[in-house]
């Protein structure tokens, strides 16, 4: 058949192949698809009598509006939207003045929130041992506000929707985080520091889903946007440490000592401004870490799986469990989340069409062999927790441990029937963003019970 | 005769469905069959069957896959699958129950006010 196109038509079809590859929500394999239909259309035109250029100018006109055609692909495929809702580059005045605007409260909410944690200080709460609690509980409170202020900006959410659904969450967090009476450095003092900080980033996901909990697509991204910062905050935390140490050692040699400076001023409000700026960069710069996500997934599973599979030969090996503790098991709770933190990046990065492969199959090895781990050392741990009765750090790590198992186990469940070509991938993606609310729903219940069931202890 | 759009858009799943239930095939060879079966009546535009193939893909109605194509291209080609067969006996019905209220109108207004013979339990539910 392509014996039948001239020379000339074939330059045709390479310019519109060109204009097709521009639309951003086509990917590579659909244009080929659409160039393949536009081919054999003009074949059947010409077989019908029309002239090389006829029947191509004939075939484009029924392919339809390129533009409508990308908007539909894109609306198919929110992965390829994702990428061009957040491109907002552009020569013309409008978006640069909207850029800047953008770049002045982006910084604005990150000095905002650095300086918020200098507040304290300025009512007599040094950053002193004393107060090491206090920091601890409300660390949060300096930051995730501002983050959630800039989603509610960027998503253009009204004031009352913004009021509605961010002030509660964060009002109690605060309300609980200090009117709770908790004996310093008690168990549950510990463990609302270390859980208010997740039901908090869930909140300031309400505003990032503008309010639109419902939709799975825009929890799919959230949970994208919540990898790539993680991605984000660890190369600027590396960034910053080695610009301070450097700066450090720089006045050192003038005799010029910052060992006040730096803890106090630097490493606090440094940190909290990185995660504003962090969430920023991932809205702004999403092309650049989309492409780290899947490799990191791709390096790490493969090696993660063999880790497991080392500790599952080695338990029995070692005559079974020697030390049986609460450690253990937050380290058990640690290894899931790592699993599944594996599992969201690839799932997050992966084209939802593609066929099952290879990596999919050891994507199932890995949560598999995650989940015997899980199930020996819960064995293990099952009698002594009945032998030394409940602390609030057990109930923490195990509810944990079991919000993280009936996950992992479901995954699994779905990802079998993916790979015997039973289910579609999407219903893995949508078990992944039904489950969301759990982690905040947990966090919650951590902070808002535990203090008051185990006596502020 | 143009055929309105919302119409072509609420009958192409069911008449895509339908076109794969008959045996796998591809986007052009589905357009090419609609275009038969509508004796060249019913005019999509034809970049537009891609999302719809697509989107049927992602329900899982419809699987994917590349094969080569006699002109040595590559070709994706779609197979209906059991919840696509399920999902179109759905849509079947559902059409039966549309045109068969449509045709009775049709009916009702060719014959005038005269009441008709025929049961009104079908329009009944």
């Amino acid at each position: 058949m392509d014996g039948m196109l001239h020379s000339e038509p074939e330059t045709q079809i390479g310019h519109w192949r060109g204009y097709v590859q521009r639309h951003r929500a086509i990917s590579a394999g659909d244009a080929e698809e659409l160039e393949d239909h536009l081919r054999e259309q003009i074949a059947d035109l010409e077989q019908a009598g029309l002239s090389g250029g006829e029947a191509f100018l004939v075939a484009v006109r029924r392919m339809g509006d390129l533009d409508q055609v990308s908007r539909e692909f894109a609306r198919e495929h929110s992965e390829r939207l994702w990428k061009q809702l957040v491109l907002t580059s552009g020569p013309d005045e409008q978006t640069d003045a909207h850029a800047r605007r953008e770049l002045a409260i982006v910084l604005g909410l990150a000095v905002a929130s650095a300086l918020a944690i200098k507040v304290p200080p300025l009512v007599g709460l040094g950053w002193t041992d004393d107060s090491a609690g206090f920091y601890a509980r409300n660390l949060s409170l300096f930051v995730l506000p501002f983050l959630a202020a800039f989603f509610a900006w960027k998503r253009q959410l009204s004031w009352s929707d913004s009021l509605r659904l961010l002030v509660p969450p964060f009002a109690l967090g605060a309300v609980v985080a200090n009117a709770y009476p908790f004996t310093e450095n008690g168990a549950t003092e510990v463990l609302t520091a270390i859980h208010l900080p997740i039901a908090l980033w869930l909140a300031a996901g309400l505003a990032y889903v503008s309010g639109d909990v419902g939709s799975h697509r825009r929890r799919m991204d959230f949970i994208r946007f919540t990898g790539e910062w993680v991605v984000y905050y660890a190369l600027l935390a590396l960034g910053g440490g080695v610009l301070v140490g450097l700066t450090t050692a720089g006045f050192a040699t003038l005799e010029v000592n910052l060992s006040t400076v730096v803890p106090e001023w630097v490493l606090p409000c440094g940190a909290l401004g990185a995660v504003i700026i962090a969430g920023w960069l991932v809205e702004a710069k999403q092309s650049v870490v989309e492409n780290i996500a899947p490799v990191l997934t791709r390096v790490f599973t493969p090696l993660t799986t063999l880790m497991l599979l080392a500790l599952l030969v080695a338990i029995p090996a070692a005559g079974g469990l020697v030390e049986v503790d609460r450690t253990l098991l937050i380290l058990v709770d640690l290894i899931l989340v790592l699993v599944l933190g594996l599992l969201l990046y690839a799932l997050s990065a992966r084209d939802p069409h593609a066929p099952p492969d290879t990596f999919d199959r050891l994507q199932l090895l890995l949560v598999v062999s995650a989940l015997a781990v899980d199930a020996l050392m819960l064995y293990a741990m099952f009698g002594r927790v009945a032998e030394f009765g409940v602390s609030p750090n057990k109930a923490a790590a195990l509810g944990l441990n079991l919000v993280l198992l009936v996950n992992l186990a479901w995954a699994a469940r779905l990802s079998i029937g993916f790979l015997r070509r039973r289910l579609p991938f999407t219903r893995l993606e949508r078990w992944q963003t039904t489950y969301l609310p759990v982690y905040g729903i947990w966090a919650a219940v951590v902070v808002l019970t535990f203090p008051l069931a185990f006596g502020f202890a | 005769m143009k055929i309105d759009k919302d119409l072509v858009a609420a009958s192409a799943t069911p008449l895509v469905l339908g076109i794969l239930a008959d045996g796998g095939s591809y986007g052009y060879a589905i357009l090419k069959r609609v275009n038969e079966l509508s004796t060249g009546r019913m005019t999509w535009t034809d970049g537009m069957l891609y999302p719809l193939l697509h989107r049927l893909e992602r329900l899982g109605y419809v699987a994917a896959s590349w094969q080569v194509a006699p002109s040595g291209r590559r070709r994706r080609h779609y197979e209906i699958t059991a919840s696509g067969k399920q999902a179109l006996a759905e849509r079947r019905q559902q059409w039966e129950v549309v045109t068969g209220a449509l045709d009775r109108v049709w009916r009702e207004a060719a014959i005038g006010p005269k009441p008709l013979l025929a049961p009104a339990a079908g329009l009944e539910r």
